[in-house]
């Protein structure tokens, strides 16, 4: 087989074909694969709810309520949880621009009365392995089972509760601040949240 | 016997002599970029090991249909299809792996050491010797990025493929696993490996 | 003031080349003289901020309605490529001076993994908006250029240095750039 000469057309019909075809290949890997990739991102949520909820029997992700609120630019996304038509808590993303490198987004699952059920970090950008460690059993272990209208959020150093980590205070205040937030933005739904399912 | 052993140095080449990293530097940012840990740095060097063997066997399958003044175009397309098919992969079925590795995924496709090969050795070669070379070259990438992430989870983290060996708040060289350390390991890591393939040649 | 973060952010804290490790080909091949590092971030600002704007429009109008997201990487790589071609053809004519100063870096941008990178990321920018990516693409072009050009005169000095055999060449570069990027860090946290 000889080389194609550099003729216009030649050019053109080479590029031509070789983009028709990976443009169709790449459509129909496309299609194989949407399906787990969205799978795969309801599933991470349904599992970070599971997480944080007490057990429910409803679908939060379908009862999901978008409230708008003056601290954030979006709104804030409130997942609640229903056993037996009764209300039994819920999840809200609370989120800060204040970590150490910027956004740390967490869920937080709180029970009726507004205590902290359990935190799940789902983003940030702090320092590995200073404040990264703000995803480890020892230091969200102290968030549990607190109500924080009586727990101050708060690092110590600030008049708080909350042990700071080591040599990653900001990213502990970021932390506190966001689960503040998420637990004023419950609180102030709470009633709405407990009629909806009536 | 000849040709044999012609293919063998052919493959070996770039594990060592050849070596992408060591010693040509080729594809330095997500050498440095991704290798924060030994398993991040295993993942990139062998999803860019995919994308390199893919493009070097249809670079050197179709290049006689390719007029030589339009074979760069060519050769980036290739190269973006099978990246992108690489990116939509990881998405769909190793999550955990695609985050980690972020923007570094669509940046396979300027990673200089695939158009590199494509350019000086699929285009003007056969099958055989193209996946060859790709194999060896590829796995001296993989290894490559293996031994610095490595090198830099234990300094950095304490802890080898995730498994940790020393205790949870002993204090580590977190700079290991800062920006700058990538630089500093990658520098020690060279000055190591040009002793070593001194003494081996 | 989302304006000031941006650039503060992108030339200091997250500085592209020595934070993000994107562009490190260049950073480490023209940076022996700082003439040359001077050309070659004049030729990365102007690529970057052109690229950025046509990526940005193509993807927000055309990709995206028709729903083509995941040919992003695949078009962007063209793009760039057709670009980097169309702007030396129209320098040479237009402008030969600028031409004959940033000419020869131009062919060697298309494979600068910080263009295509930079365009990446104006895209996931928070509230964004054209005039943000381009912000956003000059704030890094000027980041790539700060750390090229101190790398440069570092490496300058460092010719008439005596260093051990075996760190010659590359390894005492990579540690400089280690050291650079050190100093980098201390703007962590600023914004």
């Amino acid at each position: 087989m000889s080389k194609k000469k550099d003729t216009f057309i030649n050019m053109v019909l080479s590029l031509f074909v070789i983009t028709i075809i990976s443009g169709f290949s790449l459509g129909y890997v496309n299609e194989l694969t949407i399906g787990p990739i969205e799978k795969g991102k309801i599933e991470r949520k349904v599992n970070a709810l599971k997480l944080v909820l007490p057990t429910f029997d409803n679908n939060p992700i379908e009862d999901v309520q978008l409230i708008k609120s003056s601290l954030v630019q979006d709104s804030v996304e409130v997942f609640p949880a229903y056993e037996n038509s009764k209300f039994v808590g819920a999840a809200i993303i609370g989120s800060t621009e204040k970590g150490f490198s910027g956004l740390i987004k967490l869920i937080v699952g709180f029970s009726p009365e507004g205590t902290i059920k359990n935190i799940v970090v789902l983003e940030q950008k702090e320092t590995p392995g200073l404040g990264t460690k703000m995803k480890d059993e020892k230091f969200l272990a102290q968030f549990r089972e607190k109500n924080p209208s009586a727990f101050n959020l708060k690092v110590t150093k600030d008049g708080g509760e909350v042990d700071a980590l080591t040599g990653a205070t900001i990213t502990s205040r970021a932390f506190g601040e966001a689960v503040q937030m998420a637990y004023d933005e419950f609180m102030k739904n709470n009633g709405l949240l407990i009629e909806l399912k009536n | 016997m000849a040709e044999k052993v012609n293919q063998t140095q052919n493959f070996l080449k770039g594990i060592i002599k050849e070596n992408p990293v060591f010693v040509m530097l080729l594809g330095m940012c997500p050498t440095l970029g991704v290798t924060s840990s030994a398993f991040n740095g295993l993942g990139m060097g062998i999803a860019t090991m995919f994308v390199l063997l893919m493009s070097n066997i249809v670079v050197s399958l179709v290049k006689s249909q390719i007029p030589s003044k339009v074979r760069i175009p060519a050769f980036i397309i290739i190269i973006a299809s099978f990246v992108t098919i690489v990116e939509m992969v990881l998405e769909a079925f190793i999550p955990f792996l695609y985050e980690q590795l972020g923007i570094f995924i669509p940046l396979i496709v300027v990673n200089c050491l695939i158009l590199g090969r494509a350019e000086a050795f699929a285009s003007k070669n056969n099958i055989l010797a193209s996946i060859l070379d790709a194999l060896g070259m590829g796995l001296g990438f993989v290894v490559a990025l293996t031994i610095l992430g490595a090198t830099r989870e234990i300094l950095g983290s304490g802890s080898i493929f995730e498994f940790k060996f020393v205790s949870e708040d002993a204090n580590t060289f977190i700079l290991f696993i800062l920006p700058p350390g990538a630089f500093i390991a990658l520098a020690y890591l060279t000055v190591l490996f040009n002793k070593i393939s001194i003494k081996t040649t | 003031m989302d304006y000031i973060i941006i650039l503060i952010a992108a030339v200091f804290v997250n500085n592209i080349v020595l934070s993000q490790f994107l562009g490190i080909c260049p950073f480490l091949g023209v940076s022996s003289k700082v003439s040359t590092s001077v050309g070659m971030s004049g030729a990365v600002m102007f690529v970057m901020t052109i690229a950025t704007i046509t990526t940005y429009l193509l993807h927000q109008y055309i990709l995206v309605p028709a729903g083509l997201d995941y040919l992003r990487t695949i078009t962007f790589i063209l793009v760039i490529a057709a670009l980097v071609q169309m702007v030396e053809i129209i320098l040479k004519k237009v402008s030969p001076p600028l031409y004959q100063a940033l000419g020869v870096f131009l062919p060697l941008i298309t494979t600068n993994c910080a263009v295509l990178g930079v365009a990446i990321l104006a895209l996931g920018l928070e509230g964004g908006s054209l005039m943000k990516a381009v912000f956003f693409a000059v704030s890094n072009s000027i980041g790539f250029g700060l750390a090229l050009i101190v790398f440069a005169s570092i490496r300058e000095s460092l010719e008439l240095a005596d260093i051990p055999e075996g760190m010659k060449g590359v390894p005492i570069n990579l540690l400089v750039a280690g050291l650079l990027s050190l100093a980098f860090l201390g703007f962590t946290g600023l914004v």
